[in-house]
């Protein structure tokens, strides 16, 4: 048996996406900027994408502008809104438990003259409006937190930060990093006072190598690449015209019968997480209810190093994440179990399981079945 | 410019009357390594040299360096040949190929011809004075040092001549497959790279196994191994790779011997193997990697202890080399970097914080004796589940 429980990393791309991917690869190929009819046919598939997206955030179709994925949606975000607006100050904010794709680029923007504050979290992983309301000054010219962290599924309070940031001072951006939530809740940057929203498509069913970024037209941004002026100067390059309209139709795919999937999500959780509690001696991380995204879970196995547990798991044909990547050589603890407080011992033996709408119950038990064999024997040897 | 290349060879030139074996491994290396290139060559062997020609267009740098990696190549001169039109022609081909190959003439050089095709009308001292003159008159600024040249620049008439005066160095040693087959123990680390890489340089043939152990080590760490073979098999030619699967072995010797002996044991479990997989296969010895002292199970105790369970020899080229010795070589061969991949080994999932570095022979022994129930047939079934990879350098 062969069961999927990376969703978190990437997930399978919908058949329908795929096999319209492949039409537009082999058929419709052309180039959106060409002036001939088979560049106009191209183009139509980018307008649907657009029309798709804005009708689903309820935003302007101007508003999307297609990337290649996540991090570059991220980089595009803070780069681009840190030169365009770094008169009005040089102070940036963001979370402790970012994806890499935020807290490298705050680095080298710290790098480059700006001052970065990183708020701390709750020992669910979920920061504290009163830290952000403290940290913000007069300099400050963005807000960058994540909605749905990536390792333990903590929701942040995306909605209250957007409406403390504006009433402290409206100018300030706020930038979301969707790419976890999106597919998974209703996001409207509109009413949550979202300047600028990341997401990627591999995570939502769609192909990998494209996301978009949300810009809220009165958004001062500025490109950080340069060339044949496609989507308006802020994005160049052609469009990838398979990879946007596959997202497109992923999107469509998933929202058309989102509650339901959601429920089906939580319902599987929820069985996982009781059958984990049944073994000794393990800790589930984050919301192990349904204030946690409804897909992943992140559980410590107290006395096996996690990397053991992931491969035992996938002699099973079970495929989940370390919660936190070590080796022996090079131990690298996943900076948002450390900025929980998971002690030192439980750091590398954390696993992320995390579901999709393929996901079935039948799945789970036989997962949770085989972690009742082999932690056992698992926890038999280990270094002495 | 270049159509052609002079294949020297160094310690091959010595031998006596098996010379001919050699020059044929090495001429077979010589096309295997070409084999990899742009554009067709031939291989011919004559009068105690191998020559290369190129039969069609091929791209130098990239032929030169896949050169460089056979054994038994002491260097490899890059040459023009052409057809013998007259003296006149001559020093006019030689004077262009000066005015090509050296940008600056501020060089002293000499002559050195060698008149290999006796009817040639001239001498081989006649050719160096005329050609010499000839030079002079192209480039006045050029200067004649018989004794120490900046540039020494053959001429060698035979059928055609040729004509070069760049030595590349090559790699040395002998050709491989000159020197019987060895079986490599190779782990994902540095040294057992370099280990193969230096016995496959006296012309050994080498086989290779792995020892992994699944879930404590992962695909990745026996990938990272693979790509170590190929590495190897750049200089070592094409190595049979076989992987064994050693969890049960080592869970098994856990549970039943003391833990600060674990490693030593593995480690004479290993060699046991290894031999057995070297005799089915043909292999006269068996490679590790070990240097005296490097870790605990490399002390002269433990090394003892080791090679105790073996009948076959033993070759440790590195036994006196410090690590940053072994980098080196490793860095030079290219094996650096996929070494330090961070993928942990079967050696370090257990180890004790203190391991035996003085085992005693006969204590081990006896702790061995708890082992007897199972081991025969972990062994054999490890054995039966050898999954072999065939590692190329393509």
């Amino acid at each position: 048996m062969e069961v999927y429980l990376d969703n978190s990393a990437t997930t399978r791309c919908f058949n329908e996406v795929a096999a319209l991917m492949t039409q537009i690869m082999c058929e419709d190929y052309g180039n959106p900027s060409s002036l001939h009819r088979k560049g106009v046919q191209a183009e139509k598939y980018v307008r649907y994408a657009k029309d798709v997206i804005a009708r689903n955030l309820k935003v302007n179709e101007k508003e999307i502008f297609f990337t290649s994925g996540g991090t570059e949606s991220d980089n595009l975000a803070l780069r681009g809104c840190a030169y365009a607006n770094c008169r009005s100050g040089r102070h940036l904010i963001t979370t402790q438990i970012e994806h890499p794709a935020i807290l490298r680029t705050m680095k080298h923007l710290e790098e480059e003259g700006f001052r970065v504050t990183y708020l701390p979290v709750d020992e669910k992983g979920c920061i504290r409006l009163e830290d952000l309301e403290r940290a913000i000054t007069g300099e400050t010219i963005l807000v960058s937190i994540m909605h749905t962290n990536n390792e333990v599924g903590s929701l942040q309070p995306v909605a209250q930060a957007g409406a403390l940031i504006k009433r402290m001072n409206p100018k300030i951006l706020f930038h979301v990093d969707a790419v976890q939530g999106y597919g998974k809740f209703r996001i409207y940057p509109k009413k949550m006072k979202i300047d600028l929203l990341s997401v990627s498509g591999h995570k939502i069913h769609g192909p990998k190598g494209v996301g978009f970024l949300y810009v809220d037209e009165k958004t001062k941004i500025m490109p950080i690449m340069f060339g044949g002026g496609q989507q308006n100067g802020i994005r160049s390059g052609t469009e990838n015209v398979p990879g946007i309209a596959g997202m497109a139709k992923a999107i469509e795919t998933i929202y058309s019968n989102l509650d339901e999937e959601v429920d089906e999500l939580y319902r599987i959780k929820k069985a996982f997480v009781e059958g984990v509690r049944k073994i000794d001696d393990v800790v589930i991380n984050g919301h192990p209810d349904e204030t946690g995204a409804p897909h992943v879970v992140s559980v410590s196995v107290k006395g096996v190093r996690s990397e053991v547990l992931l491969h035992a798991l996938e002699d099973k044909g079970i495929y989940v994440s370390a919660g936190s990547a070590c080796s022996a050589h090079k131990p690298q603890p996943s900076a948002t179990l450390r900025a929980m407080g998971i002690s030192q011992e439980l750091l590398g033996s954390t696993i992320r399981f995390s579901f999709s709408i393929f996901t079935t119950m039948e799945e789970i038990n036989y997962t949770l079945q085989v972690m009742y064999d082999i932690i056992p024997m698992l926890r038999k040897y280990t270094r002495r | 410019m270049f159509t052609a290349f002079l294949i020297k060879y160094a310690e091959i030139g010595v031998k006596g009357k098996n010379k001919h074996l050699f020059e044929e491994a090495l001429a077979q290396q010589v096309k295997y390594a070409l084999k990899r290139c742009e554009g067709e060559f031939k291989v011919t062997r004559t009068e105690g040299r191998i020559y290369v020609h190129a039969l069609s267009d091929f791209d130098y740098d990239e032929a030169v360096d896949n050169l460089k990696t056979v054994f038994g190549v002491s260097s490899i001169c890059p040459v023009i040949h052409v057809e013998d039109e007259g003296f006149e022609k001559l020093s006019q081909t030689v004077v262009e190929y000066l005015e090509k190959v050296y940008e600056d003439k501020h060089i002293s050089f000499k002559i050195q011809a060698r008149r290999a095709r006796k009817n040639y009308p001239m001498n081989s001292m006649e050719i160096n004075r005329e050609l010499g003159g000839a030079v002079l008159a192209a480039f006045p600024e050029m200067k004649v040092d018989v004794h120490h040249p900046d540039v020494m620049l053959h001429v060698e008439i035979r059928e055609k001549i040729y004509i070069y005066s760049i030595e590349i160095p090559g790699p040395g040693g002998m050709p491989v497959g000159s020197n019987g087959k060895a079986m490599l123990l190779l782990s994902g680390g540095i040294d057992s790279p370099v280990a193969g890489y230096m016995i496959a340089k006296r012309g050994v043939k080498i086989d290779a196994v792995y020892f992994h152990a699944p879930p404590y080590t992962s695909d990745r760490a026996k990938q990272k191994v693979v790509d170590l073979a190929k590495l190897v098999s750049r200089y070592a030619g094409p190595v049979y790779l076989h992987i064994i699967n050693f969890t049960d072995i080592q869970l098994y010797i856990y549970e039943k011997c003391p833990h600060e002996e674990l490693t030593i044991i593995m480690r004479r479990y290993m060699m046991k193997i290894a031999e057995m997989i070297a005799r089915d296969n043909d292999c006269l010895g068996l490679i590790t990697g070990e240097s005296i002292g490097q870790v605990a199970s490399q002390t002269v105790q433990s090394l003892a202890v080791t090679n105790e369970v073996c009948t076959l020899p033993v070759f440790r080229p590195l036994i006196g080399f410090d690590k940053m010795e072994i980098v080196d070589v490793s860095e030079k061969i290219g094996t650096y970097e996929t070494s330090i991949l961070p993928y942990e080994d079967c050696c370090t999932i257990f180890v004790a914080k203190h391991p035996v570095t003085k085992p005693n022979l006969n204590v081990i022994k006896r702790h061995e004796q708890n082992l007897e129930e199972k081991i025969d047939e972990l062994v054999q079934k490890a054995l039966d589940a050898d999954e072999l990879v065939i590692a190329k350098w393509e």
